[in-house]
């Protein structure tokens, strides 16, 4: 049936009533309908439309009617209702940020932008940063899979206009106390570092925190810094930087083992800042550091432990033992291992920070002799298809590797993958320990420790319903003042049962005591 | 002191590429940030992002820049002034009897849409030269009619643009620059020639504006002398006008110029009443005096070498074509026009459009229309309803153009003036097309109008147009 409702000297806007119309033309039981001001494009459309139901011709331009062709009076007084909430809605207002789609954009926002963080997809990636160098911006580049010719290009062009290049594949920096990408709330203070490295930076600068010290600046280079092919340039420009700045009297460089000619010419300049300098080369020979005077770190914790000395005046020593005592580590390392089964043998390092667990496999090779890896220290020692495979004997595994990162976030922001893996190896019996690492702070999972410790109860649960102890050593990296509060972290770790070392070198010693038991 | 210790000294201000949440963490520290919606540039298309890069190189650009800020400068420094009426024959250049001018860039007979068609057939009955339809269409296909854009001739045309020998025209000319403007008048909403509709009562129509109204009108004009169109336009924005969707208070204010006018013409009362009525009754008259008014601005710009500004958008129906103004008048940048994502009028659905068609977008070209849809309220509804999306559109038009507007200003962006100069290197690197504020035809020609919404060109046109700037001075 036709049927026709008019409001006499009602007005409203022409596009609210299409869109009003198109709305009431979906309502069941409606077969056509018009809702419109009376103007003569409308009567024409209602005319066509068969809408012009009895009474349609006292319709002028200034009235507002409402006409449908519906199966029942209900279904009409169903449109007018539909009509009258559409018409006194209101929409939510939608207030969101403009994000410009380019720099030039956003320097129209904000004028002053002096740090780029640079995280696009790899090819791309030496594009955008160079434009940011252009406008004399420093640079941070997270993203990973730039070339090292793009590389050397963009160090060599930020060296030349004195810019921060950072990167590629920098995670880490804390910049006028400003943690950027992956990064703790430390304490400020007067250590300044340089690190090639990303957890590495982050044990470094959160031990540091602990330990009552303070950092000035945290500079990254990138993995690829101290490569022969670059030759350190931004390692250069840092060191150069950190040595004329004011706030800065202790200075820390964390990173591989460089090229050694590289090497010479870093420890050189190091040297020639007059500053005090803790050299961390994980892994490496500290006697080459000694001789250019400066201090040789046996590890990330041990170059925190020296800096914090030098800050405070105090002389710095080798730290290689336990905050809660040799003696206690050694007795709790017993009383682990004295409740295992037979069969379990074996170390499973799970880490979602790459430096981490290369320190971890360098602390320990010596006693293990191999450790099968994804990132191995050795060649052959290099496991196939580390994400689907089973763990070798003594296994470590990067989950942060492009192995384990295809197609997913990196595990320090998606932690689940990892997870899963802590529950598999509690599967096989010849796994005695498990090593992982929780890395907190911004650019990390807001909550990574509740994925984890689920695992471990899990985990620790299907050995126990299997006669074994499984026993499961974690590391926290990170500072009281990070958004998930390293406290709270630990707690729920603790609970879950594992054993909370304060720092990844720590946790690799107290490792270390348990296969000592085995 | 270096850079980096002077970094030491100053507040960190952040700027992030790629993933939001390092944004978000920098929000939440309170810090200085900007998150940049980065997209490659042409979507990862390695040649037009070297064409590009190009044209970037540090010599080149320089001349590129001085380039289109003389184009802003002489598109912001244009005085269009509507001077008069008279008809197609008599004003445009080159028009011959036979000769009929279409929206767009070049298009053949056998490759316009229905509407355009149908437009074509229309306006040879008018003009006498068929009596039908059927012989119409053999007219139009024998060859021995001359198909011309208008843009070739110093006119635009909203829609399907027919302009033929007889039609009256609005006569607009940029008094800084000596460029002149020609356009129909616009013959309302409904079964119009411009959608394609060839009937008698469009016919009738015609043939009233003609010899009714048009006589009147040109009177009026001489009478009350000129009219600066850019204060008009500049208050239309100002009175919720986008100036290309939105005509109702441009249509409005030139009516209140001219009434007394219309009334002082020798004509009777009754003729007098029907033109006013005429313009009256029509809330789009105003469009066609604003897109002449934007063309003679834009023409201006043509000959500045170097300049990667914009000087034509429009389309046939079929193509949509662009016009560099470095490049000249010459080179036409086409691609397949888009389908408009819009609302439609009851009875009408997708299934019934033609594809983006006419000369109107000569507007947004100018920097209005859809790159001030955010002065429109009433017809921000066409893109999702809030007066947010509005902003958020004419806002993001300011990343593609080369400056800003003096006279043409948006109130609700506390008077800024709208984005104007779109620049072909601008859209290619952001990868932000120009947006559109404009009707939609039927398919079938004999239909007229079936919605409104929104569109952009293809992106091809720009990619084509940066190609042959980096052809034409780049070194690669």
């Amino acid at each position: 049936m036709k049927k026709l409702e008019i409001r006499k000297n009602a007005y409203y806007d022409s596009v609210t009533l299409m869109i009003i119309s198109k709305e009431v033309k979906k309502l069941p039981g409606v077969a056509e309908a018009l809702v419109g001001m009376g103007t003569d494009l409308n009567r024409e459309l209602a005319g066509r439309t068969g809408l012009d139901a009895e009474g349609f011709e006292e319709v002028t331009a200034n009235d507002f009617f409402v006409a449908a062709d519906c199966e029942t009076e209900e279904v009409f007084s169903d449109v007018v209702a539909k009509v009258d909430e559409m018409l006194s809605k209101k929409a939510e207002k939608s207030k969101s940020d403009y994000f410009p789609p380019t720099l030039d954009g956003a320097l129209k926002m904000e004028p002053d932008l002096n740090m780029a963080i640079i995280s696009v997809p790899g090819r791309f990636a030496a594009e955008v940063a160079e434009s940011c160098l252009d406008r004399d911006i420093h640079v941070m580049l997270f993203s990973d899979n730039v070339t090292i010719e793009e590389e050397k290009a963009l160090k060599e062009y930020a060296a030349s206009k004195e810019l921060l290049m950072m990167g590629p594949d920098c995670g880490t920096a804390i910049i006028n106390h400003v943690p950027l990408a992956f990064a703790n709330v430390v304490r400020s203070g007067d250590i300044g570092l340089v690190c090639a490295s990303g957890t590495g930076a982050q044990e470094v600068s959160s031990i540091i925190d602990q330990l009552g010290g303070g950092v000035s600046q945290l500079l990254g280079t990138g993995g690829r810094d101290l490569k022969a092919e670059i030759g350190g340039i931004m390692m250069k420009l840092s060191l150069d930087a950190l040595a004329r700045d004011d706030k800065t009297k202790v200075i820390t460089l964390v990173s591989k083992p460089p090229a050694d000619e590289v090497a010479k010419q870093m420890l050189k300049q190091a040297k020639d800042t007059g500053k005090p300098v803790v050299v961390c080369f994980i892994g490496g020979d500290p006697a080459e550091i000694e001789k250019y005077g400066l201090y040789a770190a046996v590890s990330l914790e041990d170059a925190a432990h020296k800096a914090v000395a030098l800050s405070k005046g105090q002389k710095p020593e080798d730290f290689t033992s336990f905050a809660m005592g040799e003696e206690q580590a050694v007795e709790l390392a017993r009383a682990e291992a004295g409740r295992m089964a037979p069969g379990q043998k074996y170390v499973r390092g799970l880490y979602t920070g790459g430096t981490l667990c290369d320190e971890a496999m360098k602390m320990l090779i010596g006693k293990l002799g191999h450790i099968y890896s994804n990132i191995p220290l050795a060649p052959e020692d290099k496991l196939e298809d580390a994400r689907n495979g089973k763990s070798v004997k003594d296994t470590f595994l990067d989950f942060g590797d492009d192995e384990f990162t295809v197609g997913r976030p990196h595990p320090m922001i998606d932690p689940s993958l990892r997870a899963e893996r802590v529950i598999q190896e509690a599967l096989d019996a010849e796994t005695a320990v498990i090593l992982a690492d929780c890395v907190i702070g911004y650019g990390s999972h807001e909550d990574p420790a509740a994925d984890l410790a689920d695992a471990i109860r899990q985990a620790k649960g299907l050995a126990e319903k299997d006669g074994r102890y499984l026993s499961v050593v974690v590391t926290v990296c990170g500072t009281e003042g990070d958004p998930q509060g390293r406290r709270a972290t630990q707690t729920k770790l603790e609970e879950a049962g594992a054993l909370v070392l304060p720092s990844n070198a720590q946790a690799a010693r107290f490792v270390q005591l348990i296969r000592n038991n085995r | 002191m270096s850079k980096v210790n002077e970094l030491f000294d100053q507040k960190l201000a952040v700027v992030n590429f790629g993933i939001e949440s390092f944004y978000q963490d920098q929000v939440k520290q309170n810090t200085q940030a900007v998150h940049v919606d980065w997209k490659p540039v042409a979507g990862g298309d390695k040649k037009i992002a070297r064409c590009l890069k190009d044209l970037k190189r540090p010599e080149l650009l320089e001349k590129i820049t001085a380039a289109n800020q003389e184009a802003l400068k002489r598109i912001l420094s244009a005085q269009p002034v509507l001077v008069g009426m008279s008809t197609a024959g008599e004003a445009i250049p080159d028009m011959t009897p036979t000769t009929i001018l279409h929206a767009g860039p070049p298009v053949a007979w056998e490759n316009m849409c229905g509407p355009v068609r149908g437009a074509v057939m229309g306006g040879l009955i008018y003009e006498g030269l068929a009596k039908d339809l059927k012989e119409a269409e053999e007219l139009a296909a024998s060859g021995k009619i001359t198909f011309s854009p208008c843009h070739h001739h110093d006119a635009v045309g909203p829609m399907a643009g027919i302009v033929t020998y007889h039609m009256p025209v609005w006569h607009v000319v940029n008094k800084t620059y000596n460029t002149h403007a020609y356009c129909t008048m616009n013959e309302g909403l409904g079964k119009v020639l411009r959608f394609g509709a060839c009937d008698q009562e469009v016919f009738d129509r015609l043939n009233r504006m003609e010899k009714e109204y048009y006589p009147v009108i040109k009177e009026a004009l001489e009478l009350h002398g000129e009219i600066d169109m850019k204060v008009m336009i500049a208050q239309a924005l100002q009175m919720g006008d986008e100036g290309h969707n939105r005509n109702k208070a441009g249509t409005s204010l030139l009516l209140r110029e001219i009434a007394q006018d219309i009334y002082n013409t020798h004509f009777s009362r009754e003729q007098q009443e029907a033109a006013f009525k005429f313009l009256n009754d029509n809330d789009h008259t105003f469009l066609n005096l604003t897109m002449p008014s934007c063309k003679c601005t834009m023409d201006a710009i043509f000959d500045i070498p170097y300049s990667t500004v914009v000087a034509t958008m429009c389309r046939n129906g079929t193509e949509f074509g662009v016009r560099v103004a470095g490049l000249g008048k010459d080179q036409w940048f086409t691609a397949q026009s888009e389908y408009i994502r819009g609302l439609y009028f009851p009875g009408f659905t997708e299934e019934d459009a033609n594809r983006d068609v006419g000369d109107s977008c000569i507007t947004e070209t100018t920097g209005i229309g859809g790159f001030c849809m955010a002065a429109s309220p009433a017809i921000v509804q066409f893109v999702g309803g809030q007066v947010q999306d509005a902003i958020n559109y004419s806002s993001q038009m300011y990343e593609i153009t080369v400056g800003e507007g003096t006279a043409y200003q948006i109130p609700v962006l506390d008077f800024r003036g709208s984005a104007t100069g779109i620049d072909v290197m601008k859209v290619i690197e952001t990868g932000i097309r120009p947006i559109i504020n404009t009707g939609i035809a039927h398919k079938d020609y004999g239909v007229g109008q079936v919605g409104a919404g929104l569109v952009n060109p293809p992106e091809d046109c720009f990619k084509k147009a940066i190609e042959a700037c980096a052809g034409a001075w780049g070194q690669a």
